[in-house]
């Protein structure tokens, strides 16, 4: 039910999250989603890989800032009206979310939802019969 | 365990008595010998015959670093070259180094000094110590091996640099001690933990670390990654080097071999002494050094003097933690600011490294001050606003000690340069042409 996100820590310089690339696609790992939040000095790029664990080897051996967190992906309809739907559900249980980022690919779409209740989320989502993607779904989209 | 008892452990009053007619001896033999100071000594009006007791040492006039470049190489000297069988130097940051001549007497001394420092730390004739000061002109290297070898420890005359070397024969050969900069000491506690060997197959127990001045924060972190009792060796080059002074097993005090080296604190500005306890420019004048004996050399180190006999048995004065020197002092927007003050903030927080690097400019007639720090792995957050967080956290601190506000800039891990002598912790942008 939970992902693995990866989150890394980059300065604001040129070239880094070239870098970052280099060294996932070096070590054949696949990115199946991600975003940068960022201000001025630096940013935080999350990102769903193929094989998390490798991953975070690889860019620690490489003095990379990595962390790892459980995220919720979401699978919906691509259509109106469908995340907000889920949405209510998440704010009708009191749940408050950290940060979101999304993406369509055809009929479906996914949302990575890092909830502040985790194990919240997940039951009611569940009991409301959301689709929550496992990591096998997710890399097989 | 006590190295030199009558010495260290002396009442005050014969500590006094013997300073008096040593510092006596000295200034006959200065005068007699080096023409620099006794020009200076006459244009004061002054002979030895005016220094009849310590409190005459405020006639004496001061000797600065500027001093040593100006008479460089052998000037200072009070003995014939013939005489002198070593010579060490300071890396000047500027132009000449600053020479330093030894007799024989004086190889000795450093050696019975020393051998003081070591012994206080724990460590004895049985005891593998791993020196990882530069070896060279700097006195570090020499300094610190020529003391083990005095107590009889055996010593790994291995210099700086080589870290994989460094890690694989400080377990092999079972290192009890470490002897080198604080600095590289934390990069050797990081080499440490990425080496496939674990903690538990090294001997190492003890670090002797000195060179640079360093935090109590800075001891805890070290004492914490490398899982050893860390103490200061406190020296200077112009006075002999390491083995100045050193701490004991109460880690209390710096205490200083005052019966080679005489300490007094003075004002840094008007340079009158100040009465004991209070913080002011160390000042040291040698009184058995032959080579190139100093009177009244200023250190330009703050700090101040604690004559309480100590827990441990000694006697000899206590030197409290050095709060920085006269002239790594910034001054930034007008307000003077230490390193060190920077370093006990950013060591006394859990989720930054001991590492930093303060960046000052100077834009739009506008002093820049920035901090860079490295978060520690697990501090690393997916969330912007935890990061934002702990950034505001780190400018509230800093602000409460320094009373101005820092730009602090999170940086990616290993970012900062790891130093393998002396940290270089400032940068200076500022032209004051």
């Amino acid at each position: 039910m939970l992902i693995k996100q990866l989150s890394i820590f980059l300065e604001n310089k040129k070239g880094r999250f070239t870098e970052v690339t280099t060294i996932l696609g070096d070590a054949g790992i696949n990115m199946t989603a991600f975003t940068v939040a960022e201000n001025s000095d630096f940013g935080i790029v999350r990102l769903l890989v193929s094989d998390p664990e490798k991953a975070r080897n690889v860019l620690r051996d490489n003095k990379y800032a990595v962390s790892v967190t459980d995220v919720l992906c979401v699978q919906t309809p691509n259509e109106p009206g469908a995340l907000s739907k889920v949405m209510d559900i998440i704010t009708q249980a009191d749940i408050s979310i950290e940060y979101m980022y999304a993406f369509s690919l055809g009929k479906g779409a996914v949302v990575v939802i890092r909830p502040d209740d985790l194990d919240k989320a997940v039951s009611v989502l569940s009991e409301n019969k959301v689709a929550l993607l496992a990591s096998g779904d997710l890399f097989a989209l | 365990m006590i190295w030199n008892e009558t010495m260290e452990c002396m009442s005050r009053k014969d500590m006094r008595k013997l300073q008096e007619i040593r510092l006596k001896k000295t200034v006959e033999r200065i005068y007699h010998n080096c023409e620099p100071y006794r020009k200076r000594m006459q244009e004061k009006g002054i002979t030895p015959a005016d220094i009849q007791s310590l409190d005459d040492i405020v006639k004496l006039p001061f000797t600065s670093k500027k001093d040593l470049r100006d008479y460089y190489p052998f000037q200072l000297l009070s003995v014939p070259l013939s005489e002198v069988v070593r010579i060490q130097a300071s890396s000047g940051t500027t132009g000449k180094p600053i020479v330093v001549g030894y007799t024989r007497n004086d190889l000795n001394i450093w050696g019975e000094v020393g051998a003081r420092c070591f012994t206080a730390f724990g460590l004895g004739r049985n005891d593998v110590v791993q020196v990882s000061y530069g070896y060279g002109l700097f006195t570090g290297g020499l300094g610190a091996h020529c003391a083990v070898e005095t107590i009889g420890g055996t010593v790994i005359p291995m210099s700086s640099g080589n870290t994989e070397k460094q890690i694989l024969l400080m377990h092999d050969l079972g290192a009890v001690g470490l002897a080198c900069t604080p600095s590289y000491a934390l990069f050797l506690a990081d080499a440490l933990l990425d080496s496939p060997i674990p903690r538990e197959e090294f001997q190492l127990k003890i670090g002797a670390f000195g060179a640079e001045p360093w935090t109590e924060g800075m001891r805890k972190e070290l004492e914490e990654k490398l899982g050893i009792k860390a103490y200061d060796l406190y020296g200077l080059t112009e006075i002999i080097g390491p083995g100045v002074g050193h701490e004991c097993e109460c880690q209390n005090g710096t205490h200083l071999c005052e019966d080679h080296f005489y300490p007094e604190i003075v004002d840094p500005s008007t340079g009158e002494p100040l009465p004991p306890g209070k913080t002011g420019e160390l000042v040291f004048s040698t009184i058995t050094k032959e080579g190139m004996p100093l009177l009244r050399f200023r250190t330009r180190d703050l700090t101040s003097l604690n004559y309480e006999p100590c827990s441990c048995g000694r006697t000899s004065v206590r030197m409290n933690r050095i709060l920085g020197r006269c002239d790594d002092m910034l001054i930034i927007r007008g307000v003077n600011v230490f390193p060190s003050q920077v370093e006990s903030v950013i060591c006394e927080m859990p989720q930054l490294e001991p590492h930093y690097l303060l960046v000052v400019d100077r834009v739009n007639n506008l002093d820049t001050f920035e901090v860079q720090v490295e978060v520690k792995e697990e501090f690393y957050s997916d969330e912007i606003s935890k990061m934002l967080d702990l950034r505001k956290q780190i400018i509230h601190r800093l602000q409460s000690v320094l009373t101005i506000s820092p730009e602090v800039r999170l940086v990616e891990p290993r970012t900062i340069e790891r130093s393998q002598g002396k940290a270089k912790r400032v940068i200076d942008k500022r032209s004051f042409i």
